[in-house]
């Protein structure tokens, strides 16, 4: 029963999301009150029942139900319930209800709590809303239903793919679906403010939240899969320019974008019409993502041609929402008008160049991706596009963000002084540079990727803290004032400078482990001891061991450095018996410093094992670049000013007069 | 996702990436075969390079490099030898060339051409000065200052 429940529930969600379309829209233009108010029940109940239909979906995975055909492709009953669990989204299918599940979530988000919008706006933006609602609840019923029974069920699944089988990766789809669908809201106002042809600081005030939240999620999505990656593919890559990564980065860098021009139409009612196009773009990104995700077009032409329907679907709700709202701003932006004024050098230059740098790294990334599928389209050519490409196309980009960031934060609205700014940064600038020499001289020349990264996150790390000691006049003033004036210091600014910071703090990891990394590859046999940098691995012995649904063979290392042990390593190789596939599971030893990466290779003839092991410095910073990255995004959002503009709803709401 | 599930074929052949018989005695020619081996794709794998593939194939390819370093050959007639034998496919950087101009002029070229969109637009915005400045007006600034203090 729960499958047709499910199934049974999708179809009325869509059944809902069609007049929720067109009623709410047709009031907002006609001023009809109760015409509009349908979109509140309207949008809340495709909520319950797309949520209806996820709850049954995971309860045939939970309870092992191989009649559905969706279960028994990906799912095993000796599987450990999280994964079960996770194995929902797993597939194509499962994905696809994550992905309305959300959205939907964040319409009703909407309808509960958007109490203070004008209700013709909320009208609008809900209507919208159900538009992408609809065209993916269609193309779940039509082309992708994951409700479908077998005629026979099996006795049992064929399980999932072990690589997915880890807590890394577990939680790495929701986050980025969060992500991606988060940035439908920005698409919604955007679309919805070009039907109003009005734009001011209260749209930015609610599309900024969004944009802001979305962008958390999507950043801790991509972490979470880079990490993943870097502890379970076997060989410490973390980032591969794969067109899947691109998928997401794209958005990514969109919001980025999106959400530091947001800042400008907010404060200073300037940027309206660009900030409208990077909404209507970020998440039209996104659902290239999906796209290049779902239809396997990168992959191979023929892949897509092959198994088109799906593929042709969504390449149609592509056309319809890009195309679409594209039109709609060109009939529509010129209404737009920002008439704020500021000079060449103020903080609102400052962010059209974060806006045109990143949009211009997002279009690079675009084109890199997309190119093997122009060339082949084109002139026939077949051309791969990879990590080296991206390394040199898309790097500069960031090396003259980070160059111009640590200014242009501090530069003042309106007008500015250069001189003036610079002022407290001149001697961080130094610093920087002698660090960065210092670096060069002690690795005694070669590549200039350590040097160069070095000297940028210093200067952006230390830039981002410097802005704020200015701002609480640290050392200028005495030391109590200094501290009265960072508790008064708006928690955005805090959340700014913890972003800078970890933008910061991501260079450093990358460059370092780009830069420095020791790598060793050789045959061990038991009881052997080898060097590696400074220290010393010895390979104690392998064991069999037996998982809850794999069998390995566990190595064991110990780790020493000037003689002394300082860590046992247990790196395994896996078998899961009902794909019959085998993983590797690194073991790592980490701290702030560096990791030291053990892999377990293949048993050789003459009885040892290829072992690889590497020690790769200051990776750990990566990480905790991502994660202070998304904590100053936490801050931003939880700032004052987007609280009292949600506790003000009360009392402003009898206030408001009718239109 | 689908990358990984790709892996899935790769991995089904338990050979892993750079095997300790392959790599060459002399460091100096072994660090240049990984140089060319990170830029030159494995051509049944999706979108890695045969440096970081398990597939036998890839391990041809880094023995073919490594013969070729050995005779005696530069990197580049190395990667040439390859791509003469394999096609432009097998470059994870495409070539330099007309037919891929579009592709290493995108960013540049949007650079340009958005930079001075950019500066017009600033530009115009620094002299507009006779434009009223559309900031709140008395009753929302009150309300606004109700709001602050709340």
């Amino acid at each position: 029963m729960t499958a047709e429940l499910g199934h049974f529930a999708l179809i009325l969600a869509f059944a809902i999301s069609i007049p929720q379309i067109i009623i709410p829209m047709i009031g907002a233009h006609k001023g009809w009150n109760d015409w509009m108010r349908f979109a509140t029940p309207a949008a809340i109940a495709q909520f319950l029942l797309v949520g209806v239909a996820f709850a049954m979906l995971t309860t045939a995975f939970v309870t092992s139900d191989f009649s559905v055909r969706l279960v028994a492709a990906n799912s095993h009953s000796a599987k450990p319930m999280l994964y079960k669990v996770t194995g929902v989204w797993a597939n194509h299918e499962g994905s696809m209800l994550l992905w309305i599940t959300i959205l939907t979530l964040f319409g009703a988000t909407i309808a509960v709590w958007g109490r203070n919008l004008p209700p013709s706006l909320k009208a609008r933006v809900l209507s919208v809303q159900s538009m992408v609602g609809a065209a993916f609840l269609a193309f779940i019923l039509f082309t992708s239903n994951p409700f479908t029974r077998l005629g026979q069920p099996p006795v049992d699944g064929n399980g999932l793919n072990p690589l997915l089988q880890d807590p890394g990766l577990a939680f790495h789809p929701p986050f980025l679906y969060l992500g991606y669908v988060g940035l439908s809201m920005a698409f919604s106002f955007a679309v919805a403010a070009l039907i109003e042809g009005k734009v001011d600081a209260a749209w930015a005030r609610w599309v900024r939240p969004w944009t802001l939240a979305a962008w958390i999620f999507l950043t801790i999505g991509i972490g979470l899969g880079s990490w993943w990656a870097y502890y379970e593919l076997g060989w410490g890559g973390w980032w591969f320019w794969d067109p899947v990564e691109n998928a997401s980065f794209m958005p990514w860098l969109m919001a980025t974008a999106l959400l530091h021009s947001a800042i400008v139409v907010e404060k200073r009612n300037a940027l309206k019409s660009w900030t409208v196009l990077l909404a209507i773009l970020a998440f039209s990104f996104s659902l290239i993502g999906t796209f290049i995700v779902r239809s396997g077009v990168i992959t191979s032409v023929h892949a897509f041609a092959n198994d088109p329907e799906r593929g042709v679907f969504i390449l149609v709700i592509l056309a319809v929402a890009i195309g679409g709202a594209l039109t709609l701003y060109a009939l529509r932006a010129t209404q737009l008008k920002s008439t704020a004024v500021f000079g060449l050098v103020s903080r609102e230059s400052g962010l059209v160049m974060n806006n045109l740098l990143l949009s211009v790294a997002a279009a690079v990334v675009f084109v890199g991706t997309i190119w093997p599928l122009v060339a082949e389209i084109t002139t026939g050519a077949k051309v791969s596009v990879g990590a080296p490409f991206f390394n040199i196309a898309f790097t500069p980009f960031m090396v003259v963000l980070a160059m111009i960031l640590p200014i242009a934060a501090m530069l003042p609205w309106k007008r500015g002084d250069l001189k003036r700014t610079m002022q407290p940064l001149w001697g961080i600038a130094a610093l920087s540079v002698a660090l960065g020499a210092a670096v060069w001289v002690m690795q005694t020349g070669g590549r200039m990727l350590a040097p160069v990264g070095l000297t940028l996150a210093f200067w952006v790390v230390v830039g981002a803290m410097a802005d704020v000691a200015v701002r609480v006049k640290l050392g200028k003033a005495s030391l109590p004032e200094s501290l009265r004036r960072s508790r008064n210091l708006p928690r955005a600014d805090w959340g700014k400078m913890f972003s800078h910071i970890g933008f910061g703090l991501m260079i450093f990891g990358i460059s370092a482990i780009m830069s420095w990394e020791v790598e060793d590859i050789r045959v061990a046999k038991i009881g052997d001891t080898f060097p590696l940098q400074a220290y010393e691995i010895r390979f104690d012995g392998v064991k069999g061991i037996q998982g809850p649904n794999y069998t390995a063979a566990r190595g064991e290392f110990t780790l020493f450095k000037d003689r002394v042990e300082i860590a046992k390593l247990y790196p395994e190789k896996r078998n899961y018996p009902v794909q019959s596939m085998p993983t590797s599971e690194a073991a790592i030893d980490q701290n702030l410093l560096r990791d030291v990466y053990v892999v377990l290779g293949d048993r050789q003839n003459d009885g040892g094992w290829a072992v690889r092991s590497y020690v790769k410095p200051f990776t750990n910073w990566i990480w905790i670049g991502v994660f202070t990255l998304s904590f100053g995004g936490l801050l931003s959002i939880t700032d004052r000013r987007y609280r009292v503009a949600s506790a003000a709803r009360k009392s402003t709401m009898s206030a408001v007069p009718a239109e | 996702m689908l990358k990984y599930l790709l892996l899935i074929v790769m991995l089904a052949t338990p050979v892993m990436a750079v095997q300790p018989d392959e790599i060459l005695a002399d460091p100096v020619m072994e660090a240049r075969a990984r140089d060319i081996s990170k830029g030159l794709r494995c051509l049944v794998c999706r979108n890695e390079n045969i440096d970081d593939s398990n597939a036998e194939l890839a391990r041809d390819l880094r023995l073919l490099v490594r013969e070729r370093l050995v005779a005696g050959d530069t990197d580049q007639e190395v990667e040439d030898f390859v791509v003469e034998r394999y096609g432009e496919y097998v470059l994870l950087k495409p070539m330099f060339s007309l037919s891929n101009a579009m592709l290493w002029f995108a960013g540049p070229a949007l650079l340009i051409v958005g930079g001075w969109i950019s500066l017009v637009f600033i530009r115009r915005r620094s002299t507009g000065a006779a434009l009223p400045e559309e900031g709140l007006t008395a009753d929302e600034q009150a309300k606004l200052d109700a709001l602050l203090r709340g």
